[in-house]
């Protein structure tokens, strides 16, 4: 990236367009715990997905030349970590937090395992929109390359926001998510309708994977996600289990890890590895802020373990 | 049977058969990336178990191992899934790097035994912390803990990569050392460092504080129903910030080893993976301090094989995080057969 001698206003449009570029996949994981939360389970093992996204979109994308191929088997492979999960969860006094962690567990070594051979190749990468072109400065262009995959991620927002208002299959959703009693009084199969919503969680989640590995960063190494799939849930619960306010807490959360390269890229560089703590400790405050003693969050799916 | 031989059998018998499928899964999957299944299980018993020289590696891993275990059990002996002991353990040997960098020079003793509190004290308050935002302010733990993880790493490579950096260590950046003389010596002749005295003699007493106090009572009726343990008038958050300050303080222990007994130094392989590795311990001896000790050296065996498997089989030194993933699921897929084997269960008499 060329030198900017902007300044401040240069860190500021830096941080802008690293809400977008880094915000996109804690969008998609969002959504994807959004949607698996609103069916009553909790999926902390989305960073499983993450990673496993990345590893099979790189190499799919690598191995047959299509990053859009890569997206997809990216998104399946996901929907197959989801269906793991959802059928560990689904047995008696089987805890959906600790399987959670051992997904995460196993997930990461898995694509650490698979994706040794990846490392060095370079697979093409997702496409994106110049919509810069028209300012001469080189800071605005690169903010301004917008990935497609976030343009899909803009409309599919106020999409799942719809679907769980007015679709029938979203008002099973909630319905089981808020009570399983009502749930099953209405005749809705429980655990079918977890399973499905697991399943679409992951899928999401494991596109959200694709992103990091073909657009930005945009390689396949191990050091790629660092922690993102559990901070999505910590952000589902900042954005009160609404699809829209999942989107506008990605850009923040974006926003915020986007600060310390931001800052370096202007010759600050003193405090580069505190700065890029940012975003967990934004996510913890935001927690500590939203969180209360007495009583259950605004909004919280009923079913859900008390989180 | 009576009861109690039946719990016993029970859940000593359910981890044996889950550790046996984990292998079987485990073996599908090394089939199916082309290398033979049983040479590889061979060479992980030989990379763990098989000689004397691969005895000690394996203690050595273990050590660790053990205390970052205890950060997961003694939280979830009263009712919380913690998993930030790798940020407990960073934290610990981070702070017990820096006293020992600061009081270089006078008596190693005293050197070492200032290094162990500053470990006690960091870690502990770092795993405190998660418990007292989870019991007042209702955060859930598993998540701050895992933030905090990657907020310890973050001002571990601030110090070691800035201000506490040796110009001397160019590869591997560290901070300076701690100076030969207070380092932690092996125990005898062998290449085990006094660390695995550490972890027996903390994972012992521990199991005595949690099974044999009062303490222990209280920590466990407040995980078992905390409304009860509420009305009864424990005093449950004294009672939780105190277990996750142990636990805390157990991993800020493991990383005051790392630096004491390995490195010499504070740097990023304090950031190993001990402490994700512990969180699987912890679950497979079913948070039992005790049985903690035993897990852990077969799970410090199969981190120890790694390299083996590298070498001879050319496989990815991934191949041993899979087969701790693989496991881990399984024995939570195995909590679902508790009580429900009949063999296990005391036999019903009508004597009353």
């Amino acid at each position: 990236m060329p030198e900017s001698d902007m300044g401040i206003i240069g860190v500021i449009i830096a941080v802008l367009g690293g809400a977008i570029r880094i915000g996109t996949p804690f969008l998609f994981v969002s959504l994807g715990e959004c949607l698996t939360e609103k069916s009553g389970r909790i999926n902390l093992g989305l960073e499983a997905n993450l990673v496993m996204g990345a590893m099979s979109g790189y190499g799919v994308a690598y191995l047959s030349g299509s990053a859009w191929l890569g997206v997809l088997v990216a998104g399946l492979t996901g929907t197959v970590l989801g269906l793991i999960h959802a059928m560990l969860c689904q047995q008696n006094r089987v805890n959906d937090i600790a399987v959670g962690i051992a997904m995460m567990l196993f997930g990461t070594g898995l694509a650490f395992f698979l994706g040794k051979p990846f490392i060095q190749p370079v697979a093409p990468r997702l496409p994106s929109l110049s919509l810069g072109t028209w300012s001469e400065s080189p800071v605005v262009q690169a903010a301004l390359e917008i990935n497609v995959l976030f343009i899909i991620g803009l409309i599919l927002a106020p999409l799942m926001a719809w679907f769980f208002k007015n679709a029938k299959w979203g008002l099973f959703v909630r319905t089981v998510g808020e009570s399983r009693d009502a749930a099953l009084a209405m005749g809705i199969n429980v655990n079918l309708v977890r399973m499905y919503s697991t399943m679409a969680g992951g899928f999401l989640a494991g596109i959200g994977g694709s992103f990091l590995s073909l657009y930005y960063p945009g390689s396949w190494n191990e050091g790629l996600s660092s922690g993102q799939g559990l901070m999505a849930v910590a952000l589902v619960i900042f954005a009160r289990w609404n699809p829209m306010y999942c989107l506008y807490a990605s850009l923040l959360f974006g926003g915020a890890s986007a600060l310390g390269p931001a800052l370096q890229s202007v010759g600050i560089t003193q405090g580069y590895y505190l700065f890029n703590a940012a975003p967990y400790v934004l996510t913890l405050a935001i927690m500590v802020i939203t969180s209360s003693k007495k009583q259950r969050f605004a909004g919280m799916p009923g079913e859900m373990s008390n989180i | 049977m009576t009861r109690e031989l039946g719990k016993l059998l029970e859940s000593i018998a359910i981890p044996v058969v889950a550790l046996l499928v984990s292998l079987f899964l485990f073996s599908v999957f090394v089939s199916f990336s082309g290398a033979n299944a049983f040479e590889v299980l061979g060479g992980i018993y030989r990379g763990a178990f098989g000689s004397w020289f691969s005895w000690q590696n394996t203690l050595v891993r273990a050590a660790p191992l053990m205390l970052t275990a205890l950060c997961t059990a003694l939280p979830a002996r009263i009712g919380l899934i913690v998993i930030g002991g790798e940020g407990a353990m960073v934290i610990g040997g981070l702070f017990a790097a820096l006293t020992g960098i600061y009081l270089d020079g006078l008596n190693p003793l005293l050197v070492i035994s200032c290094m162990t509190l500053a470990g006690v004290i960091t870690g502990g308050s770092w795993v405190a912390a998660m418990g007292a935002l989870k019991h007042y302010r209702n955060v859930n733990e598993t998540i701050s803990s895992l933030l905090l993880n990657y907020i310890a790493i973050a001002i571990l490579s601030f110090l070691v990569l800035g201000i506490l950096r040796d110009p001397a260590t160019l590869n591997n950046p560290s901070s300076y050392p701690i100076g030969e003389a207070n380092m932690i010596g092996d125990i005898g002749d062998t290449s085990i460092h006094g660390g695995l005295l550490f972890g027996l003699a903390i994972c012992i007493g521990l199991w005595f504080l949690m099974r044999r106090t009062i303490y222990g009572f209280a920590v466990d009726i407040v995980g078992g129903n905390i409304r009860a343990a509420q009305i009864s008038g424990l005093p449950v958050g004294k009672l939780i910030i105190l277990t996750c300050f142990l636990g805390g303080a157990a991993a800020g222990i493991a990383g005051v080893i790392e630096v004491a007994a390995v490195h010499g130094r504070a740097n990023l392989s304090l950031n190993a993976g001990y402490g994700y590795a512990g969180i699987l311990v912890a679950f497979l001896a079913r948070h039992n301090p005790i049985a903690i000790i035993p897990v852990a050296i077969l799970l410090g065996g199969i981190r120890a094989s790694s390299g083996l498997l590298q070498r001879s089989f050319d496989l990815p030194d991934a191949t041993t995080l899979v087969l701790q993933g693989i496991i881990f699921i399984v024995i939570l897929a195995s909590e679902a057969l508790y009580g429900r084997i009949k063999w296990f269960q005391p036999k019903v008499t009508s004597n009353a």
